[in-house]
């Protein structure tokens, strides 16, 4: 099976060693780098500069050159609110009301995951038995795609679904229609996505509790230091770098909710699950009234919350570094 | 009894139980069911009929009436329980329905018709699969279709990230040029770049190459990953210059040295590479939302959402087809997971 594949190489080797020949070792370099520059250049980082121009034009052409040039309207009509508070105030209220659900969902979203993820690890950082297995008892979620993800708890939360026979066992209570409800619509898609991602947050912090010198923790015992205290000032203190990580890894990926809660609730009752990305999808390909331009302004604001965030991650990360280069 | 009580409940160092081992076994169990029951409830009730899914209080495993064929009728009749008029019960099979009566013959005589108010029957059921949620939209929908275009996509993005990245990667760890710095400044900016920011020109862009309700549009922009150059450069960093050296006063070519030295060296690292890449493409779904518009070409994730949002949802379909595209996953997971698992907690990959 493999002799295609050597031939094929072999043959490529001919011309490469010309190459080679005329442009020397860097060449070589550049050449290697080629495929993945162009790709990287076409797919990413262009797209990321005309993002900026194409926030400035209107109409619903896809072409940039047949776009007509509007200066600054889009964020004007983003941002024209007689009350800023008060989505329904503003001509663009589902982009606010979109982004007043993402925050809300951000807040609630991360404090609990992180609680979760960190209860999580410390029980999967005891003594017990069989470690790695339920280890990947948390982690199955994380493998499942976000489609799947939803229509599991789609199934669950409807009618003759799984939540309803257990309370009807329980309590004898009539079935009702969870995703039809706006606040529990909303409850459940942080649920969900707390339910999809938990695992991966808890192993990072697993490794971080890992992490901790064991003598640390035998020379507490030997001092007859409670539980309780070993925990505030041994184990979260060390782990501190690692949960800051976390916290701002589980923040950027928390702005950007959208597959699994658009396959459960496509972002209703009403507006009530309607996330960003869902908005700038909606703006751009999908809704009757398509608006590429205005699509394009509210990612540029969103893609600004999420640089002030990665900044912060990476600062932290660094001085991690610094730290344990200490 | 008693032995194996004290086996399961010993714990190490004969210390007695504390309130944070209840409390942690607590949670694992209560984990274990929370993490796994809403996936096998679905596998569940993705063997249901139709009829089975609509009940409520609905039953946990697949349960199916039994069905008779009777002399004088050309279809299988349904078989009740049904208690008669005076008292007795008896196994009869359903000929017709009429408001809330129902029309019974006994299947050994069929000749006489007996009539029965439907709150006196119960349906005779048996444990049995609906095998034919699974076959069903493989003949009659495009989902054969759909599952090839997911390999397609699954296994041409997974090759390309490969041979692409880890050229770059080799390129990046083993030589020295001058701007070195600058493209791994440019590769780690863009490791933050999320689709949902970029997606509207991005779109401008695939439609401009063409590429528009095509595969490869959905290809193409995901092979360049950021995390993929990484992975395999901090691995190529360890493998030893003099490796290379050596390589080269035996006139072995460049390239020969990447596919010939550095490739087998940094197998371990892609693969693990490539186990990412095939979950993270498999599960897709926003991109390839925006790029396939024609459904002759939509990937599994794309089909089993617009099948799933349409207003009369057919849930014993959909639910066999998410069992389906669980699958691929669901072998990563319990063959490969520590690789996935080892490669998180190392390099914080997602």
């Amino acid at each position: 099976m493999l002799t295609p594949f050597k031939l094929v190489m072999g043959l490529i080797d001919a011309p490469l060693r010309a190459l080679q020949k005329a442009a020397g070792l860097n060449g070589m370099a550049a050449f290697f780098l080629l495929p993945n520059m162009a790709i990287f250049g076409i797919f990413v980082l262009l797209p990321l500069v005309i993002n900026f121009v194409y926030s400035l034009t209107g109409g619903t052409e896809i072409f940039l050159p047949q776009r007509q040039f509007v200066g600054m309207a889009q964020y004007q009509q983003i941002f024209s609110c007689t009350n800023y508070l008060d989505p329904n105030s503003c001509i663009e209220d589902t982009f606010w009301i979109a982004a007043r659900n993402t925050a809300l969902f951000v807040i609630i979203q991360v404090t609990l995951m992180i609680a979760v993820a960190l209860i999580t690890a410390l029980v999967l950082n005891r003594d017990i038995r069989g470690r790695s297995f339920w280890r990947a008892v948390f982690f199955f979620p994380v493998l499942l795609s976000p489609v799947v993800t939803g229509l599991i708890w789609r199934w669950i939360l409807q009618r003759q679904g799984l939540l309803n026979l257990i309370l009807y066992d329980a309590f004898g209570a009539s079935p009702a229609t969870w995703l039809a409800d706006r606040n529990w619509a909303f409850t459940a898609t942080i649920g969900v996505s707390i339910w999809a991602h938990l695992g991966f947050y808890a192993l990072i912090l697993l490794a971080g509790l890992q992490a901790i010198p064991k003598d640390l923790y035998e020379a507490a015992e030997m001092d007859g230091t409670r539980p309780a205290r070993v925990f505030w000032r041994i184990t979260l203190p060390l782990l501190a770098p690692n949960l800051l990580v976390v916290v701002v890894l589980a923040l950027i990926r928390a702005v950007q909710i959208f597959d699994e809660v658009f396959v459960l609730t496509a972002g209703g009752p009403g507006t009530s699950t309607l996330y960003l990305i869902q908005y700038i999808y909606e703006k751009g390909f999908a809704s009757q009234l398509r608006n590429p331009g205005l699509a394009a302004a509210a990612s540029i604001l969103m893609g600004a919350v999420l640089v002030v965030l990665t900044l912060l991650q990476l600062w932290f990360s660094r001085s991690r570094d610094q730290k344990e280069a200490k | 009894m008693g032995r194996i009580a004290e086996f399961i409940f010993r714990r190490r160092g004969g210390k007695g139980w504390h309130w944070t081992d209840i409390v942690t076994w607590v949670w694992l169990i209560g984990g274990l069911i929370i993490m796994f029951g809403p996936a096998v409830w679905l596998a569940f009730s993705s063997f249901k009929t139709p009829q089975a899914l609509a009940e409520f209080p609905p039953s946990l495993l697949p349960y199916v009436t039994q069905t008779v064929q009777v002399e004088g009728y050309d279809k299988p009749l349904q078989l009740y329980d049904a208690t008669l008029p005076d008292g007795s019960t008896a196994e009869l099979a359903q000929v017709r329905r009429i408001g809330v009566i129902a029309q019974l013959v006994d299947p050994k005589a069929p000749g006489e018709i007996v009539k029965v108010n439907i709150k006196d029957l119960k349906p005779v059921q048996s444990i049995g699969f609906a095998t034919e949620n699974y076959t069903e939209p493989f003949v009659h929908f495009d989902f054969l279709r759909y599952l090839w275009n997911s390999v397609f996509v699954t296994t041409m993005a997974t090759l390309i990230t490969l041979v692409v990245n880890s050229m770059a990667a080799f390129a990046l760890s083993k030589y020295k040029f001058r701007g070195q710095s600058a493209v791994m400044l440019v590769i780690l900016a863009t490791l933050m770049v999320p689709l949902g920011v970029i997606m509207v020109p991005l779109f401008s862009i695939i439609n401009a190459l063409g590429l528009f309700n095509n595969l490869w549009g959905v290809i193409l922009p995901t092979v360049a990953t950021p995390t993929g150059v990484f992975l395999l450069r901090q691995y190529m960093l360890t493998i030893p210059d003099e490796l290379i050296d050596a390589a080269r006063m035996d006139k072995a070519s460049e390239w020969l040295i990447y596919w010939r030295v550095v490739l087998p060296l940094a197998a371990p690292a892609l693969a693990v590479l490539a186990i990412f890449s095939v979950v993270w493409r498999w599960n897709d779904f926003l991109w390839p939302l925006i790029v396939l518009s024609r459904s002759s070409l939509y990937t599994l994730q794309v089909g089993l959402n617009v099948y799933a949002g349409q207003l009369n949802v057919q849930w014993q379909f959909i639910l066999a087809m998410t069992v389906v595209t669980m699958i691929p996953v669901v072998v990563v997971f319990v063959f490969l997971q520590r690789f996935i698992t080892t490669g998180i907690a190392g390099a914080g990959l997602k």
